[in-house]
């Protein structure tokens, strides 16, 4: 009986759920992560980005898959080596009516690298830019120092404003609302830090059009109370699914999921910045062992071989992740075809660390956070076992994030796991960030904290960011890509799956660099 | 009275310097801000840039006497993460925590005196046995699960509540409240229920404390004697001399309340000082952990001060203890 009135009043709820939104078109969704500023130029961080993306527009965007495609330029080209000319759209206005027009891309590369206090800013995606030319209104021209082939794909990230509205605009003034103001699909209506954002859709904006005419965007961090929220029918999406409800969401009748092998590496670093003495590398004594054998070849293949992925990816990410070899999943600009996960085979490693002179194995800590990546410390305890059944015996050590990532960048750990998204969608980030070798001069390397080098992955990096054409340069750093995963420079473990969940009769375009916005959500085609 | 008075005040502004110093070293000791503020995707150049941004490239002690001379000029810095006054985004969260905390005492108080009141005349009765059984279980109860059982129950189950958020609010007296309308209301009762079983289950047993050594003294035998109704004792003499002990402990409690619901704001994503100072941690918003614990300090000083004078008021010995 109680099951029954139940099933009833979730089967009322749903029916007015659907007649109201069909009726008033709104939607309101649960996100994980909060959105720190509506500044888009502020703060260069997930949360920020997916609201920007429905306030503001770039010149370029990408599409789900992370492809570059047009959004405020219709095209652009290399005019020589060091030129690139954008055309732009004509007829669009910002939430104001204020006409956009070359000026305003002028003004945003000005404002870029001047916000006051900025935590991280997108001057990285500007500071190539020598110079800026307006032809006329509709284009300009950007000159470079050296080629750059990564422009468009640069400037996808940076949030185009208005000259005449944006001058003299503070970060405050964006988050307070009046600021707030730009091309892109919705406008904002208000703002409560923290809480939740309201949308309206703006009526004149150039593109398709929104489904939605009302969206509240809520935040709520916990995951369990997200999941909740969705079921009690008081959001309609959700995103970060947590791995360990997939199923039991999935089986729900009145809900529907949208999935989508996203562009998060999840990967062990090791320190090779030091040929002798690592800190948490001991002989099977406990003394420490003068050699770093983290720097041999036959160690590091050893780790990586003895590691079985697979269980990794069915058992404790429960199959919302798949095992990697290389930074990126097919399909991806610069995914090297073949180069495939490796075979868990713990003879072949115990086999391969004798030759490396370690017949009876060593002491390894491994390092890593517990509260940033789905099942972070789970992982790392399952990787100790691996690694102590082919004798190098590993103590496992999880930590927050907040203290964990401070002594990775110092180089205190001798092996750890990190993730890497590549929200650009294509090799030549995470190669720059992640396994070209750490040099100031260049900005390569900045986040290669176990200070990996090789120069031929450098020269390989460098060869391919001259590299004008798309597949002279996908060929270079597919080269790259080999040489830095033959040579295990990290090791690479799974890719993670990004999950939406909605209530039925919603469809979402799941997007592969895990930005969660309005519109990719529209009512799904009556069947 | 004014020099005890005085004494007191020096001693507060003592122990509010001694805290600063002690949480902007604790708050230093935990890890790098730009490294978990800044995108991945940054260069070098970039994070020394952040670095210089933040005022993070001093050495601590410049950089705890720049903290200090604001401080005295009324400015506790500005959050790396909103760049907005750290002091006005807390004040912003401020009436959601408190609207929290009055309502949760407020429940504690509506459940926790009558059932006290009740297990201490009875104290042989199965129920009031049940009554004190159950006060376990709320000071033994976890408040995280609780919450999450809360939501389980009467927002998924029955959706009777809405499961989180903050409702509507209106705007009195510069701030926004959500207690004055029905939806802000519905969205109250779960938090502000889950944030008080731990005080129920206190009040419950202050009161039976104190009803059961009330009703052994002389004056209700001889209230009882002179013939007066069972009502008029517990209410008036019984009731009124159990009440001091319980509203100075609810009163240090609220303080408490409004200093740590941190549990109970997260898991429903209410949108107070608690979650607030939670997302700060996690991204090491520093002039927020910073400013946020100076002013739980200047909250427990003036509650310490208040009670003191109090005493001092109601209780000679105090004073004379100042003169000799």
């Amino acid at each position: 009986m109680k099951q029954g009135l139940r099933a009833a009043g979730s089967a009322a709820m749903l029916a007015c759920l659907l007649a109201g939104g069909a009726a008033a078109q709104t939607l309101v969704m649960g996100v994980g992560a909060p959105v720190t500023s509506l500044d888009p130029h502020y703060h260069q961080l997930s949360p920020n980005t997916a609201v920007a993306h429905m306030i503001f527009g770039g010149l370029t965007m990408t599409d789900s898959h992370a492809r570059v495609v047009a959004d405020l330029a219709e095209s652009w080209r290399a005019v020589d080596e060091t030129t690139w000319e954008f055309k732009l759209r004509t007829g669009v206005r910002f939430h104001n009516g204020s006409e956009f027009t070359a000026e305003d891309v002028a003004f945003t590369f000005q404002r870029v690298p001047n916000v006051p206090n900025s935590p991280s800013s997108y001057a990285i995606y500007t500071r190539p830019i020598r110079q800026v030319e307006i032809v006329d209104p509709l284009t300009i021209r950007l000159r470079t120092a050296a080629p750059y082939p990564l422009m468009p794909t640069d400037l996808a990230s940076v949030m185009i404003l208005d000259r005449e509205t944006h001058a003299q605009a503070t970060t405050e003034g964006f988050n307070a609302g009046p600021m707030a103001v730009g091309t892109g699909p919705f406008r904002m209506v208000s703002h409560r830090n923290g809480d939740r954002i309201e949308f309206e859709r703006n009526e004149t904006y150039w593109g398709t059009k929104p489904h939605w005419q009302r969206v509240t965007y809520r935040m709520i961090t916990n995951d369990a109370a997200r999941t909740a929220a969705l079921l009690a029918g008081d959001v309609e999406v959700i995103d970060q699914v947590p791995t360990s409800d997939l199923a039991k969401l999935r089986a729900d009748q009145r809900l529907t999921l949208a999935e989508v092998t996203g562009l998060r590496l999840i990967f062990l670093s090791l320190d090779h910045s030091r040929a002798e003495n690592s800190p948490q590398v001991a002989d099977n004594d406990g003394r420490p062992i003068r050699q770093n054998p983290l720097k041999d070849v036959r160690v590091r293949r050893a780790l990586s071989i003895a590691i079985d992925r697979g269980a990794i990816t069915e058992r404790i990410m429960e199959g919302s992740a798949i095992p990697s070899g290389q930074f990126l999943p097919e399909g991806a600009f610069g995914y090297v075809p073949g180069l495939n996960p490796p075979r868990p085979d713990a003879e072949a490693a115990r086999k391969l660390l004798a030759e490396a002179g370690f017949p009876n194995g060593f002491r390894l800590t491994l390092s890593g956070p517990n509260d940033r990546y789905p099942n972070d410390a789970r992982i790392i305890q399952a990787i100790g076992q691996m690694w102590t059944r082919i004798g190098v015996r590993t103590t496992v050590e999880a930590q927050p994030w907040t203290s964990f990532v401070g002594r990775a960048a110092r180089q205190e750990l001798s092996a750890f796991l990190i993730g890497w998204g590549t929200s650009s969608g294509e090799a030549s980030n995470p190669l720059r960030n992640l396994v070209a070798t750490f040099d100031r001069e260049k900005g390569y390397g900045a986040s290669n904290r176990g200070r990996y080098s090789n120069p031929e992955v450098d020269r390989l990096t460098a060869a391919a960011m001259q590299e004008l054409d798309d597949s002279k340069r996908e060929e270079l750093l597919r080269q790259a890509t080999r040489v830095a995963f033959e040579d295990v420079g990290i090791i690479p473990l799974h890719i993670q799956k990004n999950a939406w969940a909605m209530r039925r009769g919603l469809t979402m375009d799941a997007r592969a660099d895990e930005l969660t916005r309005a519109q990719d959500v529209r009512p799904a085609a009556p069947r | 009275m004014t020099v005890f008075l005085l004494r007191r005040l020096i001693q507060a502004a003592g122990v509010v310097l001694a805290m600063s110093l002690l949480v902007f070293l604790g708050v230093y000791a935990i890890g790098d801000p730009v490294e978990i503020l800044i995108s991945p995707e940054a260069d070098q150049i970039e994070r020394e840039r952040a670095v210089k941004a933040l005022g993070l490239d001093l050495p601590l002690w410049q950089q705890y006497l720049v903290f200090l001379g604001r401080a005295l000029q009324g400015d506790l810095g500005r959050s790396f993460v909103f760049n907005e006054p750290a002091l006005q985004l807390i004040l912003q969260r401020m009436p959601a925590t408190l609207e929290l905390a009055f309502g949760a005492t407020f429940v504690a108080l509506l459940i926790g005196l009558p059932l006290g009141l009740y297990a201490g005349l009875r104290p042989k009765s199965p129920l009031s046995k049940g009554i004190l059984a159950g006060s376990i279980l709320g000071f033994s109860l976890p408040t995280f699960w609780v919450g999450l059982m809360l939501i389980m129950v009467f927002a998924v189950q029955l959706g009777w509540l809405p499961s989180t958020g903050r409702g509507e609010t209106v705007e009195v007296l510069g701030m926004r409240w959500s207690f004055l309308t029905r939806d802000g209301l519905a969205h109250m009762v779960m938090p502000a229920l889950n944030l008080s079983l731990f005080k129920i289950s206190l009040v419950i047993r202050l009161t039976r404390a104190g009803v059961r050594e009330t009703m052994l003294m002389d004056y209700v035998k001889f209230a009882r004697a002179k013939g007066l109704s069972p009502s008029r004792v517990t209410f008036v003499h019984v009731f009124k001399n159990i009440l001091i002990p319980v509203v100075t402990v609810v009163g240090l409690e609220f303080g408490g309340t409004i200093a740590f619901s941190v549990v109970t704001e997260s898991v429903f994503a209410w949108p107070g000082m608690g979650k607030l100072i939670i997302d700060s941690i996690n991204v090491l918003d520093r002039p927020v952990m910073v400013a946020y614990l100076m002013i739980i300090v200047l909250l427990f000083i003036t509650i310490n001060l208040v009670v003191d004078i109090t005493y001092s008021v109601l209780d000679p010995r105090v004073r004379l203890e100042g003169k000799s």
